[in-house]
Formats: structure tokens, sequence, C-alpha cells
């Protein structure tokens, strides 16, 4: 566990994305596959089910420090984190020369073992592993028990550096690390081998990602090499039909299966070896706001009220597989027909994505200005004869959104409000990356409404970092839609940009940190919407 | 008749008021934030010496730093460790802090009882500055700038050893070494620790040349020093150790550097979050100020049975020393800062 403690250290003190690469290439190749399908597994985002409350690891860490419980909350809200409190205080207890034990070892002999034990067995057991341990592997144990553990990697690097590792194209390792990659040697070796004979049914491909359009469209070229469909606010999703199984994947690569019974029991007219990449929206006649979809992910239990109140449905676009052979490299209109074909007569809780047609660019733009009366967020432009890529490669998939312009923003500060909202942690400041950093960008004060303002309020309070006078810094986990009427540079300001009117267009809580927009893409805004904004006047 | 010297009916021999502490005795202020004519300081940091006082008393050794600060016209009175003089009916002395260069706590005896105000101050051993003194007293007032027990220093030789670690993997990669910490106090201590073991010259930004010169004229020794302003743009700083004001971080002067690497010298750095959220590359756990265990310790130490906590974790201190020591011990409120934490 040494090794995995000393990349996982490198990785999160450099920001550099090569130096992330190479130590985590060195790393691969030091250990043995046991380890690296462990490694692989926390740094694709996948985590441990919870072995140990954070509130008994406290507890454990309160009896072995003898410090008041009290002074281990203050320092908890210094923090911000229970795994590292823990571990800072454990400091106290001096630090050993931890043995070299593998972190396969630590993981399949000891931590997962550790589940069918008494809580007295396992308490007795995890102090005897913090007293033999160093600061930097309590922390990653801590995580490890209470599972919480996230390493701060991008996925496109993990796939760089396996890619790199094996001398495969990184397109081969991002299809073969869809889903929920096992971690076993033997998952490893087919991960890394030349040919990896076929893998599990459930997994899907990579997606293929459109980029927001920011000039007119009739730079695109002739609309007839073109392929429009509304742009739908839901979340996008693939579903997965193989030998009898219906498997539905959501874009943040979960599986998401159970929550939506509707779709799957649709998927099963589907013949086997069939992908359709697609969105999964509420539905009833007619789309219904995103927030209902919400509670179908949200609520921790489906009862049947949830699932009368937001019914859902699966809109596809895209078809990647049929009849078991991979169709990516096809052109769009080719897969398009297949789709339709491939649909004919589907039941209610599947539908093909309509197109939306029109005589020229500008009839086009009109067609797009109703938008928001239809629920949609505006129109996809696909190229007739591009393929189905990897990831966001600009120029084939256009995403054409009506105004507001909006992005995603990680909430990094809050301070309470006044009046109805004194005592309440209301006015929020958001920021997008920049390379690894956050940078504020805008402040907004609306458009979250009670129930949401008394969670978001209750979270901020949990998980204060620092407090700054009124002013409290959280951790980057929640992410909102920030919507805007107009941007600006502004040299008073740290990113060097003012938006107008701003405000939370709604709570992402499908997104993780990581898929925030970048201040590069606010930028890009600032490019595009120059004309719009020029007579706007002065700006927040 | 009740003897008007009974303990219960004497003025105390500090009290807060709006300027700060104030002690009626002596009819001075330690380390005041408003206006007064009569200020003690305690050490040359912004929010301790402020300007506009008529009258400074402090530490012969501090008065260089507290000068260049405020101005060479001021009226300070320098004073010798240990060598009690008069103000009023309160008999002062300045005893090291080992906080930075002529940083004091401030004993105060009037009528037999002894109060010390601490300022800010640490007991890890740092080259550049006079090693804290235990004062015992009956009243004490403690910084808590880092009071919670998730705060606790390594040696700081150990910290050190990495910081050097961390310059020659740059060197082997031709990277500079770019080191953000406070202009008084932590970048001196950091260039006698490097002076100490290597002979190595360092580059400094503009805003740190003074009060380097001020603990060489106070006899301090540290490692040779260049400004960065001195040099021709070009390569001139591949492999080379850069200190900089935490400000320099998002200004432009950081064009000059090809390829740099940039670290944070602070207690702060103790915490992930901390050292993430600002974008260094590597955060170094270093500071001036007691941690936990050496600030309950040092209480106990000085035997003081009343306890005034200021800044930082005040509330969480004088709870800790009240419910699990026994003490009198009670938060204030102060405008002092300690480390800030905005670099």
């Amino acid at each position: 566990m040494r090794r995995f403690a000393e990349l996982y250290a490198t990785l999160d003190s450099t920001t550099k994305t090569g130096a992330k690469v190479d130590a985590m290439v060195a790393y691969f190749q030091a250990v043995p596959s046991a380890d690296a399908a462990w490694a692989l597994f926390f740094l694709t985002g996948q985590r441990l089910k919870r072995l140990i409350s954070s509130r008994t690891l406290r507890l454990w860490a309160l009896e072995a420090t003898g410090l008041p419980d009290w002074l281990v909350d203050e320092s908890y809200a210094a923090v911000g984190d229970t795994a590292e409190t823990v571990a800072l205080l454990l400091d106290a207890l001096g630090t050993a020369t931890p043995a070299a034990d593998s972190l396969s070892v630590w993981m399949d002999e000891r931590i997962l073992p550790l589940r069918g034990a008494s809580d007295d067995e396992q308490r007795r057991q995890v102090v005897a592993w913090w007293r033999a341990l160093d600061r930097e592997q309590r922390f990653l144990l801590n995580k490890l028990l209470t599972g919480g553990f996230r390493v701060g990697v991008a996925k496109g690097l993990v796939v760089r550096a396996v890619a790199k590792l094996a001398a495969l194209e990184p397109a081969v390792v991002s299809h073969r690390l869809m889903g929920q990659p096992a971690p076993t040697p033997a998952f490893f070796a087919g991960l890394i081998a030349g040919d990896d004979g076929g893998a599990d049914d459930s997994r899907p491909y990579p997606f293929f990602l459109a980029s927001p359009l920011e000039q007119p469209p009739t730079s695109l070229g002739r609309l007839d090499d073109w392929l429009a469909e509304w742009k739908w606010d839901g979340i996008r999703g693939q579903l997965v039909k193989r030998r009898g199984a219906a498997y539905l994947w959501s874009r943040g690569e979960d599986l998401v299966t159970e929550r939506f019974p509707e779709i799957v029991a649709a998927a099963g007219r589907l013949a086997d070896g069939t992908v359709l990449d697609g969105e999964i929206l509420a539905w009833r006649d007619d789309v219904l706001p995103f927030a209902l979809l919400q509670k179908r992910i949200g609520r921790l239990r489906l009862d049947a009220r949830t699932l009368r109140e937001a019914p859902a449905r699966f809109l596809a676009y895209d078809l990647l597989e049929a009849d078991g052979v991979d169709l990516r490299a096809a052109a769009q209109h080719q897969r398009r027909s297949r789709l339709e074909a491939v649909l004919a007569g589907a039941p209610a809780g599947l539908g093909v994505s309509p197109l939306v047609v029109a005589a020229d660019w500008e009839d086009l733009a009109r067609r797009r200005d109703d938008a928001r009366g239809r629920g949609v967020e505006g129109l996809m432009l696909k190229r007739r004869d591009a393929p189905y890529q990897v990831g966001r490669r600009r120029g084939d998939w256009w995403k054409w959104k009506v105004d507001p312009l909006s992005v995603d923003a990680v909430l990094v500060y809050a301070q309470a409000g006044s009046g109805r909202r004194a005592n309440l942690f209301t006015d929020y400041t958001f920021a997008v990356w920049e390379a690894e950093r956050l940078v504020p960008f805008a402040k907004a004060y609306s458009g979250l409404d009670d129930s949401e303002i008394r969670e978001l309020d209750r979270w901020i309070r949990r998980h204060t970092v620092e407090r700054f006078g009124p002013v409290r810094s959280v951790p980057a986990a929640q992410v909102f839609e920030v919507a805007f009427e107009g941007i600006q540079r502004s040299p008073r300001h740290k990113s060097g940009i003012a938006v107008r009117f701003p405000r939370i267009a709604r709570w992402r809580r499908d997104k993780r940190p990581a898929d925030a927009d970048t201040l590069a893409s606010l930028r890009d805004l600032l490019h595009t919407n120059a004309e719009a904004t020029r007579d706007t006047g002065e700006m927040e | 008749m009740l003897d008007s010297r009974s303990p219960a009916l004497r003025r105390p021999v500090l009290e807060l008021t709006s300027a700060g502490l104030y002690c009626p005795a002596g009819g001075f202020h330690v380390d005041p934030w408003g206006q007064v004519d009569r200020a003690v300081v305690t050490h040359g940091h912004s929010d301790h010496a402020r300007p506009g006082h008529a009258a400074y008393e402090g530490s012969a050794l501090g008065e260089g730093i507290v000068r260049r600060r405020l101005g060479t016209d001021i009226a300070y009175q320098g004073h010798p460790y240990g060598e009690a003089f008069r103000i009023g009916d309160a008999l002062v002395s300045f005893h090291p802090a080992g906080h930075v260069l002529g940083s004091a706590q401030v004993r105060i005896e009037v009528d037999g009882e002894v109060w010390v105000v601490s300022g800010d101050y640490k007991r890890e051993p740092d080259p550049s500055c006079t090693p804290f003194e235990l004062v015992p007293c009956d009243g004490f007032v403690t910084e808590a700038t880092f009071a919670l027990p998730i705060y606790r220093w390594d040696a700081g030789a150990r910290v050190i050893d990495e910081v050097l670690a961390w310059w020659d993997e740059n060197v082997r990669q031709g990277r500079t070494s770019i080191v953000f910490c406070y202009a008084l106090g932590k970048a001196q201590r950091l260039l006698a620790e490097i002076g100490a073991r290597l002979d190595r010259p360092v580059f400094l930004h503009g805003a740190l040349l003074s009060m380097v010169d001020a603990y060489r004229d106070a006899g301090v020794e540290l490692a040779s020093t260049m400004a960065v302003s001195d040099q021709p743009k070009a390569d001139r700083f591949r492999g080379e150790f850069v200190l900089a004001p935490p400000s320099a971080m998002a200004s432009t002067w950081m064009r000059r550097f090809t390829n740099p690497s940039t670290a944070f010298v602070s207690g702060w750095m103790r915490v992930r979050g901390q050292r993430r959220r600002r974008g260094y590359d590597r955060g170094f756990v270093l500071s001036d100020h007691v941690d936990w265990p050496d600030v309950v310790r040092t209480v106990e130490e000085t035997g003081a049975r009343q306890v005034l906590a200021t800044h930082g974790y005040a509330d969480s201190l004088a709870r800790f020393l009240r419910e699990e020591r026994g003490l009198d011990a009670r938060p204030i409120e102060t405008l002092y800062e300690g480390e800030r934490d905005d670099g």
C-alpha cells in the first residue's frame, strides 16, 4: 500500500497532466497485476461500498486519542473530511514505519473481509492497523473504509496511462474501461492484452460528445450535409441489450438499470446485440421537466408513487451496435436509418428522437427559437456522413442551444443571506476550471426552490472547509448550471469575465465537479457573444 | 470597610477596550488596532504593529523591522530582552517569543500580579530568531492561530529536508523552484536554514528585499541572495530557487519563468483541501506559530490560572483549557490575523 500511497500523493500534488500519466505508468509497471487492478479500480472512480460509517470512525479516533468529542467535531469542521481529520488527529499516536504490504493484500485479505466481522472486532482491527501505519497510509485506509476514496485524476488521463503502458490506441482502452472494471488480475490482463477476446455483456461504448456551436450555423456549410434533432433536457444514456439482458448506462458511466424499469421492460423487445445511444427523459405524452427525472435518480427507494409521478422514456438518436456488430464506423445517416428500422413499432418506453426538418439555416434558426416552448434546450446538429467517435471531438456533432447562455459550474463559497434567508446559506459563488484550479466567476442568489436551499444549506454546514468571516468555502463537489444573459471582459474580476444576471438554472446532481465547464469555454462565449451584449450596458 | 486593594475590587492588569488590550496601571495598550498614545508592540507583523500611535515601546531586536514598516520617524523605544522598565505603575519587560526576528512576549507586573501577552509565538527551533523563553505568570494571553488538534507540526529540519529534496528534483528536470511565503519571518527562516546547509544563492522577489536586509542588519546569517529583477530575463532561473510573496503567484511577474514548479510554505498546508484549492504544485507544512501540542504545553508550563485566547481557534482552545484542564480560560475578540490563509 506504500507504493499506492505514493502514487496517490503524486497525483494529488501535481497539476501537470503529463506528470500524472507518467506516475501512473510507472506504478503499473512496478507492481503485480493484482495491485494494478485494484489501483485501476480506484483510479477510474469506482468506490467500495462503505464498510465503516464516518461517525463510527470518528468515535474510534476519539477513543484512540482521548480527545473530547466536540473538539473532534471542530477539527472536522476545519478539514471537511472525516478520513483526513482522523488521520491528522492520529499523528498524536506517533507514526510507524509500516510493513510493505501490497494494495491487493490490504484489499483482498484485510479490508474486504472486515465486512463480516463484529463491531468490536472491526474496531480492534482498525485501531491495530492505525498503530502500524504512517500518516499517508492511515489517510488512505480511512478513505477506503468509509467508501469515500476518490483520486483526483480525470478518466482521460487513466486511459492515456493504460494506453501508453500497453501500447494500445486510447480509443480501445477507453472502450475496454467502460462500465465497471473488476479489480481482478484477470481484468487487468485483458485490459492491456493485444486482444481482449470480447468482454462482459453490459459494456457500453464510450460516448461521443457534442461541442457547443459558437459560430453562426451557416459556417457549417450546406444544411443538406447535416441532420438536426432536438437537444433534449434529460440524461444522456446508453441502452445495451445482449444475451437476453438489458443494461441502462448514464453518461457518468453509472449503471442505472434499476432506476428505470419501464425502459428496461421496453428493451426486452430488442434483439440481442443491440446498443442504443439516446436520452433518458421524464415523459408523459410529451417531455416533462428535468426536475421530475431527478426524483428517479435521487430517491433511495423507487416506490410506486415516484414511478407514477415521474414516468420515464428512452428516446434513441443513435444505433451503435446491431446484431452484435459495432456500427460506429458507419455514417450518421446510415446508422439513423437502421435505428428507425430497429425501433419501428417499439413499445411506449422506447422511441426515436425525431429529425427536425427545415428548408434552410434561417428556417432552422426559427425552429430553434421554439425550443424553450417545447421543453428542449435547442438543436443538435450532426454531420450526415460522420462516424460515431470517442469523447468530445469538435467538428461533427454540435449542440446549438437557445439562449440564455449557461455553463456548468462548481460551488466554491457560500454566504448567509439576509431577511427571510437569514442564517441560511443562499448566496453562492461559482467557479469554473482553469487547468486543475477552480476560478470563481459569478455569484448567484436565486434559482433554487426552498427545499433545495435548505438541503444545500445543510450540506454547506457539514462540509465547510474554511470560514472567512461570514463566507464559507466548501469542497468542490456540487455542480450547478449557472445561466446568464450576457458576458463581458472585466479586469476587475479574477476570472477576467463578468456575467450579467447570473442565476442558478438547476442543480446538476448528475454531474461531477470534473464535468463542470472551463474558463476557456467561458472565454469562447465571450468571443461569440460580443455582438449580442455590446449594447446591454453595465455588467454585474 | 473593604480593603481597596483586595483582589476583588482591584482593576484588572489588562482590559479589552475598543482599541485593543489596555493596561490601566501603566496607561498603555498592547498591539492596539485603534490609534493610541502609547503602544507596546510584540513584533513587526502588520496586524500587531500598526501605524499612527504617538509612541511605541518594543524589543530592541525588532526595532529595525518596525521602522522599515512604519517609517523611520516613529517614536520607537527599543528595549533589550529581559530588561524591565516602568510605565506608570506597571513593570514591563520583553521576552523572546521565537516567532520572527525581535518578536517578544510582553511581561506586565502590577502589584505583584504578572500577566504575559504572547503576541505570536512558536517553540520550534528557528535559526533566524531568538528561541522562545518561558515566562511564568498569573495570567497568559495566548494566540490560537492553529489551536486545533489536527495542527501538529513535523520537526522543522524534516520539512527543510523535503523542501531541498523538491529543489533537487527540480534541478534534475531543469525547472525553477518558486516558493511562496510570507515576506517577514518565513522567508528569512528559509534563508537561514538553507544558508546553514548549502552554499547556493537564492533569488528574491522585490517585495522581500527590505525585510531580508533588516535581518542582515541585525546580524542574522542568511543564504546569499540576489534580486530576481536584477537578472537578465532569458533562462537565467533554470534550476534556481526563488522566494516570493503569495501575491506574486497570480501576477505577470511569474511570466519570466519557463516551466516553474511552485510551492507554498505555511501551517495551512497541513490540510489537503487547502493545498489543492490554491493550485500550487506542492505545499510544505512549516509555521511560525505554535501547533496544538505546544500551545497546550505552553499554557500549562506558564502556570497561569487565567488564560485569554486570541485569533484563530480561540473558542476551541479556551473551551479545552476550561473543560479538560480546569483553567479560567476565555476567548477574546481581537483584530489579529495570525498566519493569513488568503495567500
